[in-house]
């Protein structure tokens, strides 16, 4: 690994939502990550694992209950005002995940890559016209598509758009929220094979949001997985998923099938019973521990903290059985 | 084994084809589809968005409004009777009752008007005239059966008040209420996570173990291909192209399609990585579909008469055909082409 500087550090970074009564989500739960420049760090979990909000909060679309994220070592504010966003939005920009409902159907293409250009820099409406033209040959569409309404394209297209209409301002940080998910298996790899052309000559810093296991640790240089509102591992995208040392990831992986034959005739099934819990009023203790195959005691009254897998530096897992 | 072959299969569908009145001209979305499958087996049925694999099983359920669709040649035989067309009177006999069906969304297939238990109840009325309450109590046994806590509890409650996982469940429930012979999972996995994905996979497979049911599943994702399935068939452009044993698609493929399709996808074998391969361009236009092979305008192989004629079935072995001119014997290197770009390149790398 590289040892570039911090570019984004997430600390202690929590946002809860609340309830009636009293009662709150706790959405992301005192999350702490590093991501340096020019990472990809993938970030995996279940629906509701918190892992779309913490992207959310990261770029400031959600105000933070608590914790800080800083960027270049300058903390950013805890909730976004207008001032804020015309500040950082230049530098930080979120790739949706559904093609469809994320671009605007009453405007154009061309208004909807160059709204950002419009907005942020001050460039006559020749100019905005050929950098979006010239994006739209970036992401493998055609200058002239830019007269056309969404609905003219497929869901592949329309990621190229959303991925045209991020990067167009040139951020350093993307945070790519479930990018593929929506696609055909032979469109998912068009579109991340564009990600990595992108990432690599552009130089950016990406935090790739997904279900996909072999997609993600296909595409990462570092694996996080999310629990319910907490990271329980994260290290190298190839040491997490052949090598997982929480019991989670290694079911998690484990419920992944691979594209053979030959592999799925000899796994065991070990399906994990049960189904993610309410994230409302998380008590003391490991979060996995309703589930999990080897709770101890120790499991239910102490949280596990993240610490580095013995020989492993770069390797962190949050259990009492590595210990 | 002359016994065997001598009963006619399963279900059986013979040359399908479908098309729809639109606006635009007709598409031609079946263009000659024909499988077979026997009970306790799992035929899958890949290919990407608009390749023809929903209408095809939507059509063998009656699903498929006509007008605008249109039923222009086939047939569909379940135990050697007709369940499609003019020579079927009694087709509603089978459909929901020998052939059942889960759909993509559970979300938006369950009505959310009525309790998860009478929906399924709703079923077994219809088929079997049963009354009202032996109904709603099978309802709440089946829900039990496919692992639903407190099954009499949740059987009073409504669709939203299950969680997707559950919501899929329950879609299962319904569609093995009356004990069918066939069940068609059309997608029964895209929209969960996976963990909550085996969960439903290996209730179907427990199902078919013990019930013996035959099941067609549709997918786009091989991983769930090559834990579910005994038979394979990949559709393209309304057709399939290639149908053999999982095996077969996945170790001796015989069309650049099948090819195509996994090299897009990261291979996960410790070590060795390959750039993924996309398949460049689109399906083609199923208004006026090529005169040749429909694939030749993507196929990284074509060859001159791959524009000019359609490929017939080329077998490479008993139940394994690829239609694809590469397998012809003029073609010296065909299979040596489907061979190399099935391995695909491997190049090391330090990730």
């Amino acid at each position: 690994m590289s040892a570039a500087d911090p570019l984004i550090v997430a600390d202690r970074l929590t946002k809860h939502f609340d309830l009636s009564r009293g009662r709150k989500v706790h959405a992301v739960d005192g999350v702490s990550l590093t991501i340096h420049e020019r990472e990809i760090v993938g970030l995996v979990g279940e629906s509701g694992s918190g892992k779309s909000t913490f992207g959310k909060a990261l770029v400031g679309l959600l105000p933070k209950t608590a914790g800080t994220v800083s960027y270049r070592g300058e903390v950013l504010p805890q909730t976004y005002k207008v001032a804020d966003f015309r500040r950082h939005a230049t530098a930080m920009q979120l790739i949706f995940q559904d093609p469809y409902s994320s671009l605007n159907p009453r405007m154009t293409v061309g208004e909807i890559i160059g709204e950002g250009l419009r907005l942020h820099r001050r460039l006559s409406a020749g100019d905005i016209r050929e950098k979006v033209a010239s994006w739209l040959r970036r992401v493998g569409l055609e200058p002239d598509h830019m007269s056309r309404y969404p609905h003219e394209f497929s869901g592949g297209q329309r990621q190229r758009i959303g991925i045209a209409r991020a990067l167009i301002l040139e951020p350093e940080f993307v945070v790519c929220d479930e990018p593929i998910s929506a696609l055909d298996v032979s469109v998912q790899a068009q579109v991340v094979n564009l990600l990595e052309e992108l990432q690599a000559s552009m130089g950016l810093t990406l935090l790739f949001i997904a279900h996909d296991l072999s997609m993600v640790r296909y595409v990462s240089d570092r694996m996080a997985v999310m629990y319910l509102g907490s990271l329980v591992e994260i290290g190298p995208a190839a040491e997490v998923f052949f090598n997982p040392r929480h019991p989670y990831t290694e079911i998690l992986i484990a419920s992944n099938p691979q594209p053979d034959p030959q592999i799925e005739r000899k796994r065991q099934a070990i399906a994990l019973s049960g189904e993610i819990p309410s994230p409302v009023n998380v008590g003391a203790g490991c979060r996995f521990a309703g589930r999990c195959p080897f709770t101890m005691d120790v499991c239910r009254s102490v949280t596990p903290q993240l610490l580095p897998v013995p020989d492993h530096p770069d390797h962190f897992v949050a259990c009492h059985l590595d210990r | 084994m002359t016994a065997i072959e001598a009963t006619p299969p399963l279900l059986e569908v013979e040359d399908l084809r479908v098309e729809f009145d639109t606006y635009g001209g007709t598409v031609k979305a079946v263009r000659g589809v024909g499988f077979a499958i026997e009970a306790g087996r799992t035929l899958a049925i890949v290919g990407e968005s608009g390749c023809g694999k929903s209408v095809t099983v939507q059509t063998l359920m009656g699903l498929v409004p006509m007008p605008p669709g249109r039923l222009t040649a086939g047939r569909a035989r379940l135990r050697g009777r007709d369940i499609l067309g003019p020579q079927s009177a009694d087709a509603e006999e089978f459909r929901g009752n020998e052939i059942g069906m889960i759909f993509q969304d559970p979300m938006v297939s369950l009505n959310p008007t009525m309790t998860v238990g009478r929906q399924i109840a709703e079923t077994l009325e219809v088929h079997r005239g049963w009354s009202r309450h032996r109904a709603f109590a099978r309802a709440i046994e089946l829900l039990d059966l496919v692992r639903i806590p407190n099954a009499a509890q949740r059987a009073r409650q409504y669709p939203f008040e299950f969680s997707g996982g559950m919501q899929q469940r329950a879609m299962i429930a319904m569609a093995i209420a009356c004990e069918p012979a066939v069940l068609i999972a059309d997608e029964p996995t895209t929209a969960l996570d996976v963990t909550i994905q085996a969960q439903v996979l290996d209730l179907l497979a427990e199902l078919q173990r013990t019930e013996g049911t035959a099941i067609i599943l549709i997918t786009h994702d091989l991983g769930v291909v090559a834990r579910m399935a005994d038979e394979v068939a990949v559709m393209y452009a309304g057709q399939i192209v290639e149908h053999g044993s999982v095996d077969d698609i996945f170790y001796r493929p015989a069309h650049p399609y099948t090819v195509g399709l996994q090299a897009a996808m990261p291979s996960n074998r410790s070590g060795a990585e390959h750039r993924l391969q996309p398949i460049e361009g689109s399906p083609p236009d199923l208004f006026s579909p090529p005169v040749g092979c429909a694939y030749a305008a993507r196929c990284p192989h074509a060859m001159r008469i791959c524009a000019e004629r359609d490929p017939p079935r080329f077998y490479r072995a008993a139940g394994h055909f690829g239609r694809c001119w590469l397998n012809h014997d003029a073609v010296p290197d065909g299979a040596r082409i489907l061979r190399a770009a099935a391995a695909g390149p491997t190049v090391e790398t330090d990730r």
